[in-house]
């Protein structure tokens, strides 16, 4: 476990806070199948927290519950100091979480900045009329999310295919639109689910760049899923490790990379 | 603008014409630039405040008269403005090239001991701080773009809008001089220094004043009646003379309005929404959209294909006669409006073309049926020679005497004079004052009287006095024979097929000439594709037996047409291959502009030169490559080698030798 209980400061300078979210004792089932077995762990202000385990360790079920999307049978889930109970998927994104999925789930059809443009859908409050109409409230509203949206679309380099209809891109780019769409609704705790999956080594450096570059410049706090080691710890300041359900380890990527019981479940030697 | 009452008769500086504009057409747009999907932009007078804002802060920085100020970015207004901030303070801009590894650009930084360097982002900050670790005099930095800045170490570092902030601060006190430093601007003091890339050794600033800018602006824009109404887009490297020359030089003179497109990715988007009305590109830009729309009409229908080959046969026929004002028949004259309506139009407007009065190509030979095209379709594309040492202008062609095969004629101001060595001499208002730092070089270059040598050979052509460029001077040898080898002359025919992208023929003092080919990835792969070639690299296309076949073909089509002239026909290739890695400047093998750097070719690839020759059928190589970002890798490959062919008296010889 790790002790530091503080607020600290990375060795490259950024400022990593309190507790945002904390996870007790949670234990997930379906059915008679226990996905998640009695886990604790907290996520901090400002840090890149991942999950990591071999395939089928519960690694997305632990994500659904961060989330939301799963509600946990035995065990709290603690957000900025208030006990969350059961909610629905929009009561979760207005507090102010926001994830990207491992099968890409965007709007094909259309363009990327109307892509995007849905991730700022809960700050719009025009009425129907005003957004039938254009007029008023509804233009105001556009133009100010528009502006939004550019400059994430500045951040993330993708100015060339800003009109581009999202079928029509290779896989990389539209993992870094869906990133996008999430970082559209400026979240406080950004959930990725492999957000490498399926890359080839250039698209992966790029999209670990984006993922320190969005850390450090809107100091947003990011939990991340990811199967290639060589990323999680390089990215990550503290790593949760899962296998079967349990939790197996957890700390910064060099304390966790020496546990026996991490190698033993990396490397498939037989628990006695 | 405290200055604006400068008379129109002492215009002497890029700041004097500054001012001019503030005064006469100051609401007017001076500068463009697409950011957060919007166009931005900023007329005369917000410019010249920006500007003076900027100058105010490099003043309260500490900078001095005839300091150097290394700008290092891409095109865009903040950059423009560095350049003439630092010339108000006195300063001199050396704008560098933003793809150069940081090798290449500690030379240069060293060389000129810039003081203060403009970077555009934190890619360029890393590249200088590395430099700074071995090169001295760098004092401060300052950047455009504040991405992942935020943890430098700022002790000397700024952001370009701090310091703009901090002139507008600072203006009671340091406006007297900042003011004093602009009217001390001299005719003849130096105007910019920029490094020519040099196809051979070191890199060398030259020097052009305020003269040879000014001067050569108001030629060329008088040439093409060019006034403040033109748009164009900035878009080429800011280190090299031409983007300095239209987007300072000319735009300054004239007034009118430089576009900076938001990227280099989206460029082509920017170009139509922005329809530049004055245009310069080299012939490989001209080169990739024919072939873009060459690759997309295969792919539309039945229907528009016929459309576009029916019109395009009309416009191929009468098309560059109607914008010569030469004459043509109404039959043709009908069947052209029809075009232009259906199929002309239409395709100017997609590639940003439409409002084009005047385009210029330069830097390498560009090909007939490409040159054709373009003015087939009612573009008036037009060629220009010219150096950074002449800025730029040397010879241009003026609007209804326009060839593919000449540069033209002297532009106003220059005078030129070819030598018994068949080499071409100028002297013009524009030619550079010195090289930096460098006597031995500006003395074997420009002579007293002010002739400068080109390194070309040319002529000029009988009857219409305009002016043909054969080769590099030094590049034309002679054949163990004795016969005339021009490699680039071959080259350029070779490049005119779309499929070869870059060529390089050997062949100085040796019985034979050769090639080595690179094949161009856009054409070729889109051919694999069509025919369900599958390929994962550069390299794996390159050595597939079809795209050898194909070149092949090429290569012999090549020998034929070298075959009818008589003084060349000695250039026929006798064997090929196709090289396993695009030449790249990052690996030294190319200038920065893209021209080929035989010496380091020949021997880097030596083995390669050593197996055309020694009639082994394949080679065995490595290669050292440079990624982006400096690192080092290498690529191993077998290349094949195929014989040619060849025609006329060599293929004669040929056959009696053996």
């Amino acid at each position: 476990m790790n002790s530091m209980t503080d607020e600290y400061v990375t060795e490259d300078g950024r400022r990593i806070g309190g507790t945002v979210m904390d996870l007790r004792n949670i234990t997930l089932r379906f059915g008679g199948v226990v996905a998640i077995k009695d886990i604790s762990f907290d996520i901090r202000q400002g840090e890149i927290r991942a999950i990591i385990g071999p395939n089928g360790a519960g690694k997305s079920s632990m994500l659904n519950v961060i989330s939301g999307f799963y509600n946990p049978q035995e065990g709290e889930v603690w957000f900025k100091g208030h006990r969350r109970g059961p909610m629905r998927p929009y009561q979760v994104a207005r507090l102010g979480i926001a994830r990207t999925f491992q099968n890409i789930a965007l709007f094909d059809g259309m363009s990327v900045l109307d892509n995007i443009m849905t991730g700022r859908l809960n700050r719009m409050k025009a009425g129907f009329l005003s957004q039938a109409l254009w007029w008023g409230r509804a233009e105001r509203e556009e133009i100010e999310n528009r502006e939004a949206v550019e400059k994430i679309i500045d951040f993330l380099e993708i100015q060339n295919i800003r009109k581009t209809p999202v079928g029509r891109l290779p896989y990389g780019l539209k993992k870094r639109v869906e990133l996008a769409r999430a970082l559209a609704a400026e979240p406080q705790l950004l959930l990725l689910d492999e957000p490498m999956a399926g890359m080839n080594v250039e698209e992966k450096e790029d999209m670990s760049r984006f993922i320190l570059d969005v850390n450090d410049e809107f100091g947003t706090t990011i939990c991340l899923i990811e199967h290639d080691m060589g990323v999680v710890m390089d990215l990550s300041d503290r790593v949760v490790v899962m296998d079967y359900g349990r939790k197996i380890g957890d700390g910064t990527p060099d304390e966790v990379r020496n546990n026996q019981d991490v190698i033993d479940a990396y490397l498939g030697v037989a628990h006695d | 603008m405290t200055d604006s009452q400068t008379p129109s008769g002492e215009l002497r500086s890029i700041p004097a014409l500054l001012a001019r504009n503030v005064a006469r057409f100051g609401h007017r747009p001076a500068y463009r630039e697409k950011e957060y999907g919007i166009w931005q932009s900023w007329t005369w007078s917000e410019a010249a405040e920006e500007i003076r804002a900027l100058a105010l802060g490099l003043l309260g920085l500490g900078l001095k008269p005839g300091d150097h100020v290394a700008i290092i970015g891409r095109n865009r207004p903040a950059h423009y403005w560095g350049m003439v901030a630092a010339q108000m303070c006195g300063a001199v801009p050396v704008p560098l090239y933003q793809d150069a590894v940081a090798e290449e650009m500690a030379y240069v930084l060293g060389h000129c001991r810039a003081r203060f360097v403009i970077c555009g982002d934190q890619e360029q900050v890393d590249k200088v701080l590395e430099v700074a670790r071995s090169v001295e005099g760098i004092d401060q930095i300052l950047y455009t773009d504040k991405r992942g800045m935020r943890k430098y170490d700022h002790g000397r570092m700024n952001p370009l809008a701090d310091i703009q902030a901090e002139g507008r601060a600072a203006k009671q006190r340091l406006q007297d001089e900042l003011d004093a430093r602009i009217a001390a601007l001299d005719y003849d003091g130096t105007c910019v220094m920029l490094y020519t890339s040099g196809t051979t050794g070191k890199p060398k600033g030259v020097v052009l004043s305020n003269r040879n800018i000014i001067e050569t602006a108001r030629n060329s824009a008088d040439f093409d009646r060019l006034d403040r109404r033109e748009e164009i887009v900035a878009y080429l490297p800011m280190a090299w003379v031409g983007d300095f020359i239209f987007s300072m030089g000319q735009a300054m003179w004239c007034g009118f309005t430089v576009n900076c497109p938001e990227g280099a990715h989206t460029m082509m988007t920017d170009l139509r929404e922005i329809g530049p009305t004055y245009f310069f590109a080299p012939p490989r830009v001209f080169e990739g959209q024919l072939t873009s729309v060459m690759i997309r009409m295969e792919d539309a229908g039945r229907l528009k294909r016929a459309m576009f080959h029916r019109f395009m046969n009309v416009a191929r026929r009468v098309g560059p006669a109607l914008l010569d004002g030469r004459p043509v028949g109404w039959g043709d004259r009908i069947a052209y409006a029809l075009g232009n309506l259906l199929v002309y139009g239409p395709l100017k407007n997609t590639l940003g073309y439409s409002r084009i009065r005047v385009g210029y190509t330069a830097g390498e030979a560009i090909g007939p049926e490409i040159f054709d095209f373009y003015r087939s379709l009612g573009i008036n594309l037009k060629q220009l020679y010219g150096q950074t040492e002449a800025s730029v202008f040397i010879t241009q062609q003026p609007d209804g005497q326009v060839r593919s095969d000449t540069v033209g004629v002297p532009s106003p101001g220059v005078e030129l004079r070819i030598a018994d060595s068949g080499e071409v001499f100028y002297r013009s208002p524009g030619t550079f004052v010195e090289y930096f730092a460098n006597p031995e070089s500006t003395a074997s270059t420009k002579d007293a009287q002010g002739w400068v040598a080109t390194g070309d050979a040319g002529f000029f052509e009988e009857g219409s006095g305009h002016l043909r460029i054969i080769d590099r001077a030094k590049d034309v040898g002679k054949m163990a024979d004795g016969s005339m080898f021009a490699p680039k002359y071959v080259e350029n025919k070779l490049k005119f097929y779309p499929a070869i992208l870059e060529a390089v023929v050997i062949g100085n003092g040796r019985d034979f000439c050769t090639a080595m080919l690179n094949i161009d990835l856009t054409a070729v792969g889109n051919w694999a594709e069509r025919n369900n070639i599958a390929y994962a690299s550069y390299q794996e296309l390159a050595g597939n037996p079809q795209v050898y076949a194909t070149l092949r073909e090429h290569v012999e089509a090549v020998n034929r047409s070298v075959a009818d002239d008589p003084m060349l026909s000695g250039c026929q290739i006798h064997r090929f291959l196709i090289l396993h890695k695009e030449l790249d400047p990052d690996d030294g093998e190319m200038t920065r502009t893209r021209k080929v750097r035989r010496a380091v070719i020949s021997e880097k690839f030596h083995d390669l030169v050593d197996a055309l020759y020694d009639g082994s059928a394949q080679v065995r190589t490595e290669t050292e490559v440079t990624y982006e970002d400096g690192r080092k890798g290498s690529i191993k490959a077998v290349l094949r080698i195929e014989d040619v062919p060849v025609f006329g008296q060599a293929g004669a010889r040929k056959v009696a030798a053996e």
